[in-house]
């Protein structure tokens, strides 16, 4: 919503400067968005009035003016404009003003021998155009030391404020101007609404032609025919209101609508009387209809829009837009004035169906005031004589104005106990009044007749909140809003933490953490699994429109863009969630991609190509953070499509698999675009069982063993395919109180071993518990590993 | 005694003069078995009582001061053998370590954890709820009903129409997270509600999905006062800003009665924005008193129970502390960026160490 500082004026009468009105909307939730005032860059330019204008003693083309400037001040100017002339008014720049048009500051200085303290303006050195002839001969008797913004007419600041959409009554300045007069910064002028005679019948009236049921759809419709009215452009006045808010001035009465719109949130219709045929009638638009609009496009309609038709057809869309063959034109000289009050919801869903954003759409569906039916229908009829001429016939109306007077009651106490200060009843009842509701005090609690214009007023909390915002939110005490304890509890539940551990744990690991979007692109999504029913219907982009059924394409997508910068090494995670069909359509992964090398090249060697063995050692850091010690996991084979089908694999516990990892899927790199090696994984974090509640903070007890544990090792020859969790586990189980530890380190394949063959070198550790173990003993437990794992594996020992 | 003299003074020069593999020859030749000072040990016994006494002293004497002078070569030479071997061992120091990269915590969390550590200590909990939500939890148990206005102001992202006629929707605000909270949790609530969010916009200050921290205080007397310290001193906090002015302005949000929008103080200079006091403010927060409506909506009684809410963006907030200039390259994954603003895994927020650091 926009307005000028002088429009503002007209209803509020006020000393307040710009400023403090501009600091005040803002604080009482009239946010000013932006105040333009061109009127800034000429605040020290005055009106002076040319006393004398005599001859120059030592140049023929210059004037030596004297300037009154009011105040008795007069200064004696050298002027070379050929118009300067005694009895004119110029606009006098003292020295020491900034000269917009050049960005010059103006000094005294003598011009042929004579001093000049001052200087006449040309519009070119205001910055006004180009205009540079002469100096600016003011038309208009305005007194010497007039602010030279006012005497140009140039002077009005704009204030522009976010209107929030509760706030249907300051979509007009009046009701901007109420706010503010109640808020102390001034007097409401009071409105005149008198009635406008009418001097003959309106040979069109208002007709409804509704089915039961649906007349909530225009309630009530009042209007009245100008005759012998002459159309042209508006005033200066008008138009340069209208020009100052953004709008084009188009003829007097369509600038009239206009300007009542935005003066009093009452929007207007006029119809050329004469190219209506019939009644004008409100009724909902019929299958097929469709109508030309102003804006010169034409709208197909349906049967749930409201439009104002006659015997020829639908003539406007009712809230929306007026018709372009009804329209006034300066030929106009019949004038028909619709003023009709709407259904806010039916006009919302009219203008969104045909796209269509207007003025009137914008007050219509934040709803008006419904008593401005017949208020309206005065204020343009003055405007409309006063600008137009011609004579206004009797109203005609159709309908019956809806009473939507309510009572809202307000308990004195209410305002301290929910608003959380004291506010004396006296400066309520004021704040109140000035807002326009009347007050009636029945003891601890006082009623509150709503006021017309304001709908969104529905209960107690709406008046406390009135009398908050006038008397300032600044006004109520803070107050420390305390924990129940002093130490509170913990905030993150144990899922949440275990989120935060496993983010942490990846950072500490040298994988960086990004942040995508939940929704990508379909096509790349497919290879993942992509649930149909959780496409956009309205996405904005190909690129974001199916939501993400796994983090890692993102990932890719990352990776590939930051190989294009040229990063060779890439280690990416996300924490957050993915979606799938079914019963938890949202659940929280932890997903990590590295790319290239694990280190950048090193002197000393350490840089190794990521490999599956990466992304296994990420995961099950992933899962020990989370709370899954990694030796209850288990290898599984469930893979998806994204892996390299051979190297990669799950991680189990019990039958549910928690993680997958493995190297991503050469055609699955294509795809992305990216070059690899790739490997990645994916935890999935809600699967992670729950720890248990009852197991406390205390840890087991530790048992030291006393004597010195015995380590011996043992190379097996196996075939390739037997995995190393074959002998690790068979050596563990060969005995279980002795053996304490089974570690692989080494894994050999070489001719002497034969094809298919490999040898894989277990180190056992053993734990001697009570006595230090004998020779034989050892050789003993050292014979049975070796039989567990050959019957296990059919491995040999390694000869 | 002469000859005892001439023998030591032989000895300690050629003790003086040995390596090691002579050293151990002359300690031999002297002092072993068959040494020669051994020799002159033995022969003791041969001279006569009274000259015995004196002869042995100055025996004893000799072989004290050949044993100290061949440990203290021995010393010697050891010392310097090591003295090269390390001198020989020398390298560069100056080559780079052993690289090992570090991860980065991105911004969006590392905001998210300051900003619940706080509120922690004001006694709320974090509560979440999905991101595909449906028009009751989004819209209208918050009283914004089908044709509000304030509903076209949220470009909403929906699906399309299910089997059962219902339109799934991405949640526009965490906002839902208040009604599924209230629906099941008996008041006093206090809670806390991180995630992601969705808007059908992408521009310079859009991004088609955010994040926010929505507030909840639910139980009997609450009131407008409690909201304005609780969120003061959040912003102090959050910011590190002791004497941060903070302003609250009165606004329109349906969910709240009365509402207000939430002012920090910050100046502009051409070198950028300063959080504090000083000529200009910043909008960073949402909030009000939670609507009488919405409690009605949650089954809870809104003659007896009262609070407020409160929304903020976290790409926000963490544009304004952390420097960061532009929306859009918090969800671009660039690892320049990611180094530079991201955050070690070290720096998890806390109180007890300050949250502004």
């Amino acid at each position: 919503m926009k307005f000028t500082f002088s429009w503002l004026r007209e209803h509020l009468e006020t000393d307040a400067p710009l400023e403090a009105i501009a600091d005040r909307l803002s604080m009482i939730g009239l946010e000013v968005d932006a105040v333009d005032d061109p009127a800034a860059a000429l605040a020290e330019f005055v009106v002076g009035d040319v006393v004398e204008a005599g001859p120059h003693p030592n140049a023929d083309r210059l004037r030596l003016c004297t300037v009154d400037v009011g105040g008795g001040e007069r200064f004696e100017v050298v002027c070379g404009a050929p118009n300067a002339r005694a009895g004119m008014k110029g606009v006098f720049a003292r020295a020491g003003c900034v000269i917009p048009g050049t960005g010059t500051k103006l000094k005294k200085s003598k011009i042929r021998g004579v001093e000049s303290s001052g200087m006449l303006c040309s519009e070119r050195e205001l910055g006004l155009s180009d205009e540079h002839e002469g100096i600016i001969d003011l038309d208009g008797d305005f007194a010497a030391g007039t602010p030279a913004a006012e005497a140009l007419g140039i002077g009005d600041p704009l204030v522009e404020i976010g209107l929030t959409p509760n706030r249907s009554d300051c979509a007009g300045v009046r009701g901007i101007a109420r706010d503010l007069a109640a808020a102390g910064m001034g007097r409401l002028k009071p409105l005149d609404t008198a009635a406008v005679e009418g001097g003959f019948d309106s040979p069109l009236s208002w007709r409804r032609d509704f089915a039961p049921g649906d007349g909530d759809a225009c309630p009530f419709v009042v209007g009245r025919t100008f005759r012998n009215v002459r159309n042209g452009p508006s005033p200066r006045w008008l138009q340069d209101r209208l020009t100052a808010i953004g709008l084009r001035p188009i003829s007097a009465l369509v600038d009239i609508t206009n300007y009542v719109t935005f003066d009093l949130a009452r929007p207007l219709h006029v119809f050329d009387a004469d190219k209506v045929t019939g009644d004008p009638t409100m009724r909902l638009a019929k299958e097929g209809e469709s109508v030309a609009a102003l804006d010169g496009r034409t709208y197909a309609l349906d049967p749930s829009m409201t439009v104002i038709a006659d015997d020829t057809g639908v003539l406007a869309i009712g809230g929306v837009m007026g018709g372009e063959a009804t329209g006034c034109g300066d030929d106009t000289t019949s004038v028909f004035l619709e003023v009709a009050l709407f259904d806010p919801v039916r006009t919302a869903t009219t203008g969104r169906r045909l796209g269509i954003v207007s003025d009137a759409r914008y007050r219509f569906e934040r709803g008006v005031d419904p008593t401005s039916a017949l208020w309206g229908a005065e204020v343009a009829a003055k405007l409309i004589l006063d600008i137009c001429g011609g004579e206004a016939s009797a109203l005609t109306m159709a309908g019956t104005m809806p009473d939507r007077r309510r009572t809202v009651a307000l308990r004195r106490s209410r305002i301290a106990s929910l608003g959380g200060v004291e506010v004396e009843s006296d400066a309520a009842h004021r704040i109140l009044g000035d807002l326009g509701f009347e007050i009636e005090d029945v003891g601890e609690a006082l009623t509150a007749t709503v006021p017309p214009w304001r709908p969104d007023i529905e209960g107690e909390a709406d008046l406390v909140e009135e009398v908050l915002r006038i008397n300032g939110f600044e006004a109520i005490p803070a107050v420390p809003l305390r924990a129940a304890t002093a130490v509170p509890g913990a905030a993150w539940s144990q899922a949440q933490t275990r989120r935060g551990r496993v983010r942490r744990a990846l950072a500490a690991r040298g994988l960086t953490e990004a942040v995508t979007f939940s929704f990508m692109s379909g096509e790349k999504a497919e290879a993942f699994g992509a649930a149909p029913s959780l496409r956009l219907a309205n996405p904005i982009s190909v690129d974001l429109v199916q939501m993400r059924p796994s983090i890692l394409p993102n990932l890719m997508d990352a990776a590939a863009r930051n190989a294009a910068r040229g990063i060779v090494d890439i280690a990416l995670f996300e924490i957050g969630p993915q979606y799938t069909d079914g019963k938890n359509v949202q659940s929280q992964a932890a997903c990590g991609l590295r790319v290239g090398g694990t280190a950048p090249r090193h002197w000393a060697g350490t840089r190794a190509d990521v490999d599956v063995y990466h992304a296994k050692a990420d995961a099950l850091a992933a899962l020990e953070a989370a709370g899954v010690p990694a030796h209850n996991l288990r290898i599984g084979g469930d893979v998806p499509g994204w892996c390299h089908p051979g190297r990669a694999a799950s991680l189990m516990l019990g039958p549910k698999p928690l993680a997958r990892f493995g190297e991503v899927h050469p055609a699955m790199l294509e795809r992305f675009d990216l070059r690899g090696p790739a490997s990645a994984f994916e935890v999935m974090l809600d699967d992670v069982p729950a720890r248990k509640a009852s197991k406390g903070s205390s840890r087991p007890m530790l048992h030291l063993a006393a004597l010195q544990p015995v380590e011996r090792d043992f190379a097996f020859v196996v075939d390739e395919a037997t995995p190393a969790t074959a002998l690790t586990t068979a050596a563990r189980g060969a005995d279980k109180t002795l053996i304490a530890d089974v570690a692989l380190f080494d894994v050999y394949r070489g001719p002497e071993l034969g094809a298919d063959r490999k040898s894989v070198a277990l180190c056992v550790t053993l734990q001697p518990r009570d006595a230090t173990l004998t020779d034989a003993e050892i050789e003993a437990v050292g014979e049975r590993i070796v039989a567990a794992v050959s019957k296990a594996t059919g491995a040999v020992l390694r000869g | 005694m002469d000859d005892l003299e001439q023998l030591r003074s032989d000895l300690l020069t050629r003790i003086g003069s040995a390596d090691l593999d002579a050293l151990e020859g002359l300690r031999v030749e002297t002092l072993g078995r068959r040494g020669r000072v051994t020799a002159l040990m033995k022969e003791l016994g041969t001279l006569p009582p009274e000259d015995r006494r004196a002869a042995g002293q100055a025996l004893n004497a000799l072989k004290t001061v050949v044993t100290e002078a061949i440990d203290a070569r021995r010393a010697a030479l050891e010392a310097g053998t090591l003295d090269a071997r390390l001198a020989e061992e020398a390298i560069d120091v100056s080559l780079p370590p052993r690289p090992e990269p570090e991860g980065r915590i991105h911004p969006i969390s590392q905001a998210i954890e300051e900003i619940v550590a706080i509120f922690c200590q004001m006694g709320f909990t974090v509560a979440e709820g999905p991101d595909i939500e449906d028009d009751f939890h989004n819209f209208t148990a918050l009283n914004i009903p089908p044709e509000h206005p304030a509903r076209q102001d949220h470009d909403t992202f929906y699906f399309e129409e299910g089997e059962d006629g219902e339109r799934l929707l991405l949640r526009t605000h965490t906002s839902p997270v208040q009604i599924r909270t209230m629906l099941v949790q008996e008041p006093p609530i206090r809670i806390v509600v991180p995630g992601r969010t969705y808007r059908a916009d992408h521009d310079a200050t859009h991004s088609p999905m955010f994040h926010q921290v929505e507030g909840l205080v639910i139980d009997e007397e609450t009131h407008m006062g409690h909201l304005k310290g609780c969120l003061i001193e959040f912003c102090r906090a959050f910011f590190g800003v002791d004497d941060l002015p903070v302003r609250f302005r009165p606004s329109f949000f349906p969910f709240t009665e009365p509402s207000a929008e939430v002012d920090i103080g910050c100046s502009r200079s051409a070198g950028g924005l300063t959080i504090g006091a000083g000529d200009d403010w910043l909008e960073i927060l949402g909030s009000g008193m939670v609507h009488p409506k919405v409690l009605e909506n949650c089954n809870i009684d809104p003659a007896r129970y009262q609070g407020f809410a409160f929304g903020m963006g976290v790409e926000r907030v963490a544009m304004l502390k952390y420097g960061i200039p532009d929306l859009r390259t918090f969800f671009d994954s660039d690892l320049r960026w990611l180094r530079h603003y991201g955050f070690s895994a070290l720096d998890m927020p806390n109180v007890a160490s300050g949250i502004a650091q």
